[in-house]
């Protein structure tokens, strides 16, 4: 056995004794091993990692993983950075905390995006992430460890934090579902922060029904986190059916029409082939799929704002990284020069020209100009969304221009290439808090491309339902990339 | 004194008092073991968030109710970012865009005259941790840190060093009424940043104005403010007014002068920017009108009350208000039925004094009002001398057991007949000082009843005695 299944089919096993919890961790652990070794996927492997007891909880057993900007009690949490290089937290983060109550056992810690800034995988300070469909290309980025194992077969499930599209990109490169609920929903106590107002936490599978469980578990009001609302009366897994006969969906003509892009590649043009393909599916199924356009200049400005407001709350969240309190001591004569070697060291180059925009934009003489009109241009695209919110059930899009970017030429800048748009959108659904996922809807040169829904807040049961619908209409649920082949996989 | 008009402004930080911190669970109270009241967001380690202590809101809107101050119709917050060891997450918790208040005044007197004092604003925050220095080391303590401070920041409003600290001298004394604070400077609860510039009488544009931080002490925020009245006037004296720059200064307590810090152009821009981990909360109207009703009667108004309604002299009264628990005791001993004067007295001769010998508090003091009212009783009934009731009172302190008990052995002399008696025979014996006290020497009458209390051992009912020397002198 592979054990490449989803939670259901695991539990059903357990609970049949075709395997115990012990020998699901064991494989896990080796898998994880071999990943490692060929995508470089986690900061620490969990060795010691052992069974835990199974029970009629459909999780009860079963291994997974946390991306390593979770704190977790007694175990490295490094954030993918140097500066937390040798940081063991004394507590651990909510949502893991309330994963812990459903006897799953964590494998590993998985890399990152340093501290989730970053959409490629390439800034960990474990070196690059790279995608098991193609060794030679990024996972995305930042949950690259999360998506890379979970698209491995390592275990059904890995968790992810989401800032911009840290959960739902990396899935589409990899070919598996990333889902990241309203804000809110899951308590960010424990989750480095990035960008406080963006961030969120959420999880990667290879199913619809494994995300609704896996979020199921991990959300909860919380004392400590009072952006954390009340969603006792939110049942994601039982509520899918698969009904979605009557539902409406809407696309954004200024982002997904071809005619956006003259010089559009023979991959950019089939992954939106491939989008309006995928909506007949949903059409099939009797689901109303509307093109809408929107104001091109909100459409445009919404890369410029995520970069201005997730830089910004960047610069000031990372400010505790000091080296004082925990971290490496850096060296100097006086307290300024210590702090400035520890983060001189400590921080990649990518994160130190965030936080030069980041201070920037929140500077005396630019506040107003920067900050403060991204914030009013970041309510405009969210009161845009509600109000169509109020038409439609959610926005469908595809993720990214096609499939994973190879890694060599990769640079993160800000380039006025017009398929910004495209690359970016999903950004969207952290400004306003929406629940999104993406979930993958086909190949392109072999390489897994990825759909998008995003709904109204507190609709994620119904943003989960239509994804789920599509899922099935489509032959990619539960799929692993080939690398599988290779590795210790009976 | 200066020829200049000085224009003085404050900033009043005070520690609030509160179960817990600001924005974490943790213990607010005084720890003399460092790193003892902490939970890992007063650390800053990475993941934490704040919550909110809606102790310290309610509080804080109290205090800007007193201060007849504009609330927000939302209470959030700000981050005030800068590196400093002493400040963990790198950013200060603090209110800028909504202050809990802004836009007050209140009424203070100084020696005599009512002044009007405008507050700007007034504004809860978070403390930061404290530092101790030693040759090659430095020491955090994070006990202080997350403890929540309100920041009362007044209009350059007042012209002399006088008038500022009678005004921080009476919000010390407001604080501890409302139980917002301890606002005990020896703890270092209260600090100070002092703005002052000057001008000619005339002028009716301010001058440069100068900032002095960190003042930890009321009679150093009066000696700085001198100090720099002084510094600035000279200068201008000189014809150098130029060379008094819009800096940033400080006290320093050996010299008693002020120090320069830093410059306008090294002012730290702190790149304030809404705190996006606690949400907004609505301040709805029956929330603080439930607050109002919790404000007590402001020392001013007690002041008022003790002159006009129970006859006390500005002297007692000032005395009584400065501290809540003198007030307080005071109020208890009129609401037994205590005459008010004889108590004030009491209170302001013996009791006060007594405490600061003793270095008691009046919480500590033996005789609570209860116990009192048993000298004081007795005293009015004249049942006892005011000499009598005094060592009473001594003995009974002394030996903590009630005045009652030493009452009983010290019955008074209350027969009129056997007074009658001792007093004839006095008059008989002093003749000649009959005849001068008839002739207009009437301070004798004090001998007289002097002589009655020597011969009755001081047990005669003095009123009695008084009233028969009266009779048979006439």
């Amino acid at each position: 056995m592979n054990y490449i299944k989803t939670i259901e089919e695991l539990h059903e096993m357990l609970k049949n004794k075709e395997v115990t919890s012990d020998e699901l961790v064991k494989d896990s652990l080796k898998k994880a091993h071999f990943i490692q070794d060929k995508c470089n996927a986690f900061v620490t492997i969990l060795d010691d990692a052992t069974g835990k007891e199974v029970n009629d909880d459909l999780l009860s057993g079963i291994p997974y993983g946390i991306k390593d900007n979770y704190s977790t009690k007694g175990i490295l949490s490094t954030g993918s950075s140097n500066t937390l290089k040798d940081y063991v937290p004394f507590f651990t983060a909510t949502a893991v905390k309330n994963l812990e109550r459903h006897n799953l056992v964590p494998i590993g810690k998985t890399a990152l995006d340093e501290f989730g800034m970053g959409g490629s995988g390439t800034t960990a300070h474990t070196g690059n992430i790279l995608n098991p469909w193609d060794l030679k290309r990024m996972a995305g980025g930042s949950s690259s460890g999360s998506a890379a194992s979970v698209a491995a077969g390592v275990y059904p499930f890995a968790l992810g934090s989401d800032t911009g599209d840290s959960i739902r990109k990396p899935a589409a490169f990899c070919g598996i579902v990333g889902y990241k609920p309203t804000y809110g929903m899951i308590s960010r106590y424990g989750l480095f922060p990035f960008a406080s107002s963006l961030d969120h936490c959420g999880c990667l599978t290879r199913s619809v029904k494994d995300a609704a469980l896996v979020v199921d578990a991990m959300k909860g009001q919380d004392e400590n986190d009072l952006t954390s609302w009340d969603s006792q009366n939110i049942h994601l897994f039982a509520s899918l059916d698969g009904k979605v006969k009557g539902k409406k969906l809407f696309y954004i003509k200024e982002i997904v029409n071809l005619e956006n892009y003259p010089d559009a590649s023979n991959e950019l043009k089939e992954h939106l082939d491939n989008f309006y393909k995928t909506l007949d599916l949903l059409k099939e199924e009797g689901v109303t799929i509307k093109e809408e356009s929107i104001d091109r200049t909100l459409v445009n400005a919404i890369f410029s704002v995520y970069q201005c407001l997730s830089c910004a709350e960047a610069t000031s969240n990372m400010s505790n990284l000091t080296g004082i309190i925990f971290g490496p001591r850096g060296e100097g004569k006086n307290i300024y020069e210590m702090i400035k070697d520890h983060r001189t060291k400590g921080f990649s180059s990518l994160i130190k020209r965030r936080f030069v925009i980041g201070s920037y934009a929140l500077q005396k003489e630019n506040q107003e100009k920067y900050f403060v009109n991204a914030q009013r241009v970041r309510r405009l695209i969210v009161d845009k969304m509600n109000e169509l919110f109020q038409k439609y059930d959610g926005l469908i899009m595809p993720v990214s221009t096609g499939p994973a970017p190879y890694i060599d030429g990769h640079k993160e800048e800000i380039t006025n290439d017009n398929t910004t748009n495209l690359e970016e959108h999903l950004q969207i659904g952290n400004f306003g808090g929406f629940p999104s996922i993406t979930i993958p809807n086909g190949f392109i040169n072999n390489l897994p491309v990825g759909i998008n829904i995003t709904g109204k807040c507190f609709d994620d049961a119904n943003i989960l339902n239509i994804a789920y619908a599509l899922e099935s209409k489509m032959p990619y649920k539960n799929q692993v990339a080939p690398i599988i082949k290779e590795g210790p996989y009976e | 004194m200066s020829k200049y008009k000085a224009v003085i402004g404050l900033e009043m930080h005070c520690e609030m008092k509160s179960q817990s911190k600001v924005f974490s669970n943790a213990e607010n109270s005084y720890n003399d073991n460092p790193n003892a009241n902490i939970r890992p967001l007063d650390m800053a380690f990475p993941g934490t968030l704040p919550t909110v202590n809606l102790e310290c809101i309610r509080k804080s809107l109290l205090m800007s109710l007193v201060l007849n101050c504009k609330q927000p119709e939302y209470i959030y917050f700000d981050r005030k970012n800068y590196y400093y060891p002493d400040l963990p997450k790198g950013y200060q918790i603090t209110q800028m865009h909504a202050p809990v208040g802004t836009n007050g005044k209140i009424i203070i007197d100084v020696e005599g005259h009512e002044k009007e004092v405008l507050i700007h604003d007034i504004h809860l925050e978070e403390d930061s941790a404290s530092l101790d220095h030693y040759s090659t080391i430095s020491l955090i303590d994070y006990n202080r840190s997350g403890v929540p401070l309100l920041e009362l920041v007044t209009e350059p409003c007042f012209n002399s060093a006088q008038e500022a600290v009678a005004f921080l001298e009476y919000m010390r004394r407001i604080y501890q009424y409302c139980d917002v604070s301890e606002a005990d400077t020896k703890k270092g609860q209260i600090r100070c940043d002092v703005n002052v510039s000057i001008m000619d009488e005339k002028d009716t544009q301010l001058g440069t104005k100068v900032e002095i931080k960190n003042v930890n002490s009321f009679s150093n925020v009066e000696k700085a403010i001198l100090y720099e009245i002084k510094r600035q006037s000279e200068l201008k004296e000189a014809g150098k007014y130029d060379e008094v720059e819009q800096e940033t200064r400080r006290f320093d307590e050996e010299s008693g002068t002020t120090i320069r810090m830093r410059g306008k152009v090294d002012a730290i821009d702190y790149k304030y920017f809404v705190e996006p981990n606690i949400p907004k909360l609505k301040i709805e109207a029956s929330w603080l009108e439930e607050i109002k009703k919790d404000i007590p009667i402001l020392p001013r108004e007690r002041k008022q009350k003790y002159i006009n309604e129970f006859g006390l002299s500005e002297y007692d009264a000032n005395i009584i208000i400065k501290e809540k628990d003198y007030a307080l005791y005071f109020e208890e001993c009129i609401s037994l039925g205590m005459p008010p004067k004889t108590v004030a007295n009491y209170l302001i001769v013996q009791i006060i004094a007594y405490l600061n010998k003793e270095g008691l508090t009046i919480k500590e003091f033996y005789l609570t009002p209860k116990l009192l009212k048993q000298i004081i009783e007795e005293l009015e009934k004249g049942n006892i001398s005011s000499k009598q009731a005094k060592e009473i009172f001594n003995k009974a302190l002394l030996e903590k057991k009630e005045p009652k008990t030493y009452l009983e052995k010290t019955a008074q002399l209350s027969d009129e007949k056997v007074l009658e008696d001792i007093i004839t025979q006095i008059l008989e014996n002093n003749k000649k000082q009959i005849e001068e006290y008839k002739n207009g020497k009437t301070n004798l009458f004090q001998y007289f009843v002097g002589q009655v209390m020597k011969e009755t051992k001081g047990k005669a009912n003095p009123n009695m005695v008084r009233d028969i020397l009266i009779k048979k002198l006439v």
